[in-house]
């Protein structure tokens, strides 16, 4: 290897660790709420301290299965073909999201100064 | 005139040669798709095919590279996956390859400082297509994620590169 590839891979991971630095500042805050979104648009949000276990429609009849349990938001089910969504760990952080990349579906945790802050904007 | 001949043969010669990276590359693609290696980032892979590509960059150059690239990418999206799947690799191996491919002609980085730039590259650009198509910013959170494995998977395939580069190259050019 020469210098300049440990240089590159020093300055790489070096970015890396101020975006995690930014990431980890940012996530912090528990969450109160999620959103879901299909195709970019918000539908529907319910708040974690709420069981729920809902059926959500995506684009080209993408249905994915939403359940909230003990505060903490999963993708249980869905009809898309990589079933990404559905091994996404259980999110419960602000800022967090679970992501069905086929079905455009997107579930995204909120921290709840940011839900005030809606609920004025509305 | 032969010198035309010799270009001529060289092309020749090296077109079954390209045949079967751009077969070793589907086939890594396809062992991509069953690994149940999952980033917690849809769509992203470990980039296993990169193998094949920075040997090709190596051995014959960038526009040998992107042919098998691109026909690698359209041919696995046709057999193992769906369109945004396509999309991604689409992103990830132009994007990955126009990087390696400039670092490259720099001369002053080695086959493995390359790779990792290929590699980080790689999953960035798939990251930002993800984006576009779910119209969330905040998967640029996992940006960290992503380029500490690219930095990884880099590593290992530009070590892989250097060890098989001058192997294959003394098989082809006899
Ligand atoms: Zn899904």
């Amino acid at each position: 290897m020469k210098k300049n590839d440990w240089i590159l891979i020093i300055t790489i991971l070096l970015i890396a660790a101020i975006f995690w630095l930014i990431h980890t500042k940012f996530l912090q805050d528990e969450g109160s709420y999620v959103t879901i979104s299909v195709d970019g648009k918000v539908i529907h949000q319910y708040s974690l301290e709420d069981d729920i276990d809902v059926e959500i429609k995506g684009v080209n009849e993408g249905i994915n299965r939403l359940v909230i349990k003990n505060g903490k938001a999963k993708m249980i089910d869905a009809n898309c073909p990589d079933k990404l969504c559905v091994h996404q760990k259980a999110i419960s952080k602000d800022k967090e999201t679970i992501v069905c990349l086929p079905n455009k579906v997107v579930i995204e945790v909120h921290a709840k100064e940011e839900q005030e802050y809606d609920a004025v904007v509305k | 005139m032969t010198q035309l001949l010799n270009r001529r043969n060289n092309l020749i010669n090296k077109i079954p040669y390209l045949g079967v990276f751009t077969a070793g590359a589907i086939i890594l693609s396809y062992i991509e798709t069953i690994i149940p290696f999952y980033f917690g980032i849809p769509g992203v892979k470990l980039g296993l095919t990169n193998i094949m590509i920075l040997i090709i960059l190596y051995l014959t150059g960038t526009k040998d590279a992107f042919l098998v690239s691109i026909v690698r990418i359209i041919l696995t999206g046709f057999l193992f996956t769906n369109f945004y799947s396509l999309l991604y690799s689409l992103a990830g191996g132009i994007v990955s390859l126009i990087v390696m491919s400039l670092l490259k002609r720099t001369n002053r980085f080695s086959i493995i400082g390359v790779s990792v730039a290929g590699g980080i590259f790689h999953n960035a650009a798939q990251i930002l297509i993800a984006i576009f198509v779910v119209e969330t910013a905040s998967i640029a959170y996992y940006l960290p994620i992503l380029i500490i494995s690219g930095v990884v998977t880099g590593m290992l395939i530009g070590i892989l590169g250097k060890i098989l580069v001058p192997r294959v190259r003394a098989v082809i050019v006899r």
